[in-house]
Order: C-alpha cells, then sequence, then structure tokens
C-alpha cells in the first residue's frame, strides 16, 4: 500500500488551452498531493482562473492531460463530470450565489443536487446550518444574497463550498476586493476548512499575506482561533505557484519564493 | 467572404448543438417540476392580458378592414369567414408568439445571461446540476404547452373582436350570420395548422431566448446585446417558420 498522503490528487501534464494566436494556457504541469496546499499567484489574466475552471471541467483542455483522483478526466463527457465534482469544493471570484436563491437554498443545493452523495432529505437542513455555523452565518438562513454584504456572501460562498466536506477545495480570489480585516478572517476560515478535514486545498490569490497565513498557521480547535505551525515536524506542505501570461513562471517552497530572482516572482514574493 | 460567414455559421452550429442537448434531455432524467410549472406561470398565465388584447384588436381590425373590401361586392355577410380564417391560420399564431418573443425570449435571455456573467451557470454545473437540464428544459417544455393554448384563446378572443365589429359598425350582418360563415369556414386542415404552428413557434422562441443568454459575455452590457438579439431572432424565425409551414399545408 501506497502512503495515502502521497497519492495525487490533481495532475496536470503539458496542459493548455486556447487556439492559434489566442493560447491562454500554455504546457502547465504540476502535481497536487493529498492534503497539500497550492497558492496560486499572477497577473490579472495570466490564467489562474482558467486554471480552475480546466481542473472543474467546466471547460475542456486543448492539449494535454489532467487526472484527478487518479482518474484520467481529460475526455470525460459531462454527464460523468458530475460525479468527479461531487468530491470538489469550489468558491468562485465573484461568488456565484444563486441570487433568486436563499441563503439556505443556496448552501443546501450541492446537498440536493451532487447525484453521487445522496442525502437523506431530512439531513440536508442540519448539514447546511452546521456549515453555516462553521462560517458564523447561522441566522441568514431566510436572507437573499442581495441582503448580504460583500465579505458575508464570499462566507456563504465558502459555506456553500465545504458543505459536502469535499476532498478537494478550490478558492478562487476568496479576499479579492474585502477590506483587510475581512479578508484576514475569509482566510482564516479556509484555514480552518482545510485543517478540520485535512483537505487539499488550491486557492488563487493577489495577496502575499494570505498564503503565508496558510502556510504559517493552523487552525487551533482548543479555542477556535490560528495557531503558529509547531516545529514538531508539522508542516502545511504548502507550495507556491506564479502564472504569468498562461504559464508556471514559478513552483516551490517559500524558501524557494521569497528567494526568487525572478523580477515578475518577485513582485509577489514579500520582500 | 468566407470569414464574414465564419461567425454566423458557427453560431447556428452551436445553436443545433444546444437544440440536440436539449431535445435529448427531454427524455431523460432528472426532470424539474418546479421549474416547469413556475416557467408555465411565468410564460402563460403572465402573457394573458397582452395576448387577449392582441387578439381582441387583431381581430376587430380585420373585421374592420375587410368589410370595405366586402362591401363592393356586397358581401359584407361573409366577414367571419375572413376573419375566422385569417386569425386561425395566421395571425392568432404569429402575433401570439411574436408577444411571447417579446416577452418571454428576452426574459429568458436575460435571465440566463445575468446567470451566466456572475458565474452561477458555471456554479450549477460544479455543483452537480446540467443547466441544460435546469434551465434550457423547464423553459423548453413549459413554453410547448403553454403557447398553443394562449394562442387558442388569442383566436377565440379574436373572433368576438370580429363579432362586435360585425355587429356594431358593419350593415346588413347579424351575429348569427358572423358565427355560421366564421364556423363553417373553418376545415380541420386549419385547425391543425393553427395548433401545428404555436408548437413549432414555441420550439424555436425557448431554444433562442436561452441559447443567446447561454453564450452571453461581457456583463452587463453582454446581457443587454444578447436579450436584443434573442428578441430579433425569435421574431425572424417566426415570421419565416410560418411561411415555410403555411407553403407546406397549402400545397397538401
Amino acid at each position: 500500500m501506497s502512503n495515502p498522503q502521497e497519492e495525487p490528487i490533481l495532475i496536470f501534464d503539458d496542459v493548455s488551452f486556447g487556439f492559434d494566436d489566442n493560447v491562454f494556457l500554455r504546457q502547465v504541469s504540476f502535481e497536487l498531493r493529498r492534503g497539500e496546499t497550492l497558492i496560486i499567484h499572477g497577473a490579472a489574466g495570466s490564467g489562474k482562473t482558467l486554471l480552475l475552471k480546466l481542473a472543474l471541467g467546466l471547460l475542456p483542455a486543448t492539449s494535454g492531460r489532467i487526472h484527478l483522483f487518479g482518474q484520467d478526466v481529460t475526455r470525460l463527457p459531462e454527464r460523468e463530470w458530475f460525479d468527479v465534482r461531487s468530491r470538489i469544493g469550489v468558491l468562485f471570484q465573484e461568488g456565484g450565489l444563486f441570487d433568486s436563491f436563499t441563503i439556505e437554498e443556496n448552501v443546501g443545493y450541492p446537498l440536493l443536487n451532487q447525484r453521487l452523495l445522496k442525502i437523506p432529505e431530512e439531513q440536508v437542513q442540519p448539514k447546511v446550518e452546521q456549515s453555516l455555523d462553521f462560517v458564523e452565518l447561522g441566522h441568514t438562513l431566510e436572507k437573499f444574497p442581495s441582503e448580504l454584504s460583500g465579505g458575508m456572501r464570499r462566507r456563504v460562498g465558502i459555506a456553500r463550498a465545504i458543505v459536502t466536506q469535499p476532498e478537494l477545495l478550490l478558492y478562487d480570489s476568496p479576499t479579492a476586493g474585502l477590506d483587510p480585516i475581512t479578508a484576514n478572517n475569509i482566510i482564516a476560515l479556509i484555514v480552518k476548512g482545510r485543517d478540520v478535514r485535512g483537505a487539499t486545498t488550491v486557492i488563487v490569490t493577489h495577496r502575499h499575506q494570505d498564503g503565508e497565513i496558510l502556510e504559517r498557521y493552523r487552525y487551533n480547535e482548543k479555542d477556535g482561533g490560528l495557531r503558529p505551525v509547531g516545529s514538531n515536524g508539522d508542516s502545511t506542505r504548502t507550495r507556491y505557484m506564479v502564472m504569468k501570461e498562461g504559464a508556471i513562471a514559478f513552483l516551490g517552497a517559500s524558501f524557494d519564493f521569497d528567494c526568487c530572482k525572478d523580477p515578475y516572482v518577485a513582485k509577489f514574493a514579500s520582500r | 467572404m468566407l470569414e464574414f460567414l465564419k461567425a454566423p455559421v458557427l453560431t447556428f452550429q452551436e445553436f443545433v448543438q444546444l437544440s440536440a442537448r436539449a431535445s435529448r434531455g427531454v427524455v431523460l432524467k432528472p426532470y424539474y417540476w418546479d421549474d416547469v410549472f413556475t416557467q408555465m406561470d411565468l410564460i402563460g398565465v403572465g402573457s394573458l392580458p397582452v395576448v387577449i388584447l392582441t387578439g381582441f384588436f387583431s381581430g376587430a381590425v380585420m373585421a374592420l378592414q375587410m368589410s370595405r373590401a366586402l362591401q363592393t361586392y356586397g358581401a359584407t355577410s361573409q366577414v367571419g369567414m375572413i376573419v375566422a380564417i385569417t386569425l386561425v391560420r395566421e395571425m392568432g399564431p404569429v402575433l401570439t408568439a411574436l408577444m411571447v418573443a417579446g416577452r418571454n425570449s428576452s426574459g429568458m435571455a436575460s435571465e440566463l445571461g445575468s446567470m451566466k456573467v456572475t458565474e452561477q451557470i458555471d456554479a450549477m454545473r460544479a455543483l452537480g446540476t446540467d443547466p441544460v437540464m435546469k434551465l434550457v428544459k423547464p423553459r423548453l417544455l413549459a413554453t410547448a404547452v403553454v403557447l398553443p393554448l394562449l394562442t387558442v384563446l388569442a383566436d377565440f378572443v379574436g373572433l368576438v373582436g370580429g363579432y362586435i365589429v360585425a355587429c356594431v359598425m358593419l350593415p346588413l350582418t347579424t351575429g348569427a350570420q358572423y358565427w355560421n360563415t366564421a364556423w363553417r369556414a373553418l376545415g380541420y386542415d386549419d385547425i391543425a395548422q393553427g395548433l401545428l404552428k404555436p408548437f413549432i413557434f414555441a420550439i424555436v422562441l425557448s431554444l433562442v431566448g436561452c441559447f443567446y443568454g447561454m453564450r452571453t459575455t461581457g456583463g452587463t452590457q453582454g446581457v443587454g446585446r444578447a436579450t436584443t438579439q434573442a428578441v430579433v431572432v425569435a421574431s425572424v424565425w417566426v415570421v419565416v417558420l410560418t411561411f415555410i409551414i403555411g407553403r407546406i399545408f397549402v400545397s397538401m
């Protein structure tokens, strides 16, 4: 038996997207193992969101191969994608909440619609409440997304992403356009979501602090806050990726990231 | 020249693909019946006032205009026949479809378009539902059921409109004469044509509305563009199709 921690969850093998002169993603290759955290930086339009959409099968890769949970999903028909997607939680850049549904219906949506989950109907309500309590929005069940602030909507999006307890979580710019305090709260929730269930996490962000928090802190179950990663060999196994014009400009650990000489990459590292 | 044709051909291909997926979806599970009934209410009940009004006045106008021509031959008593045939064969289905295109194809395009640009369609796919099944199919089914019913209603109200004009404004016409000629003029093929047309229009109207909504790009401006395109394309298809279907029935 191989070590479950070494099992790759997501593999991009030489993946490109685009045609002729419009190539949006060029020969992207990387592996993400179970329990790892991947932080993706990059300028606007460098293909970060596209990368997540390919990983979710919302767009087909033009060339190269994508593997998810050990299965080759490159040419998977849409109907079979739904089974794979039920193991992934996602927060979209704009939240992607259904604005004609209440918060309760929004968070319950994947529970009721992911075919693979088959949740009995009486269990939906408690799970929804539990997930909303997790992001401290248990009182908003009957509200509509338009009645909430931007930060609250982002938190509802997180509640909806984690409600199915997925193995892989994808966050697209969870802190974009938020004030620093709200942004830090959101990141703390993402750390919590990662550590409580040991989910593999991919996060696209513009803020260097986001990556730093995710790398250096763990969720503290005793007091509900964050604590620095211990020295007893515990590691969040965090890696950084920097995208530039559709290609990977950097991929590696934080030490290499901070020391990288490339001026483009250095812009995203702390200095 | 070829470059010029590329975009419309590509658009048509995408439309055919969506239509194929939607039609295949009609016989496949899952069915979201809640959404179907909501759409029926929205399209059917919601369109009642406008459909009744246009139906009534188109019948009245037909009677009014045709009476002039009929007077020349001293045949004003035949006005019921003319109103019945034009309404049931052409005016009822086409005007109802145009009204529904204006109300609902645009509504579908703007609703789905807004969902597209705010990533709700992507979210839907990511969370386990196929947008074709969840959004397109209910609209297709609802329109296909409701549009023929609306058309029948418009036909009837139009006949009543013609009747009022014939009795009140035209000399030498009695109500009994009007209904008698109207009834005798209609054959089974007229009824068949009058019901087949709205059914086919319904398919086109809903698919065009959903299609332009689902391919919306470019923010709020894109939603506006998609809405306009949906109404224009749906309306043009209605008048083109009514000619084609009419041609087939005439030659039969």
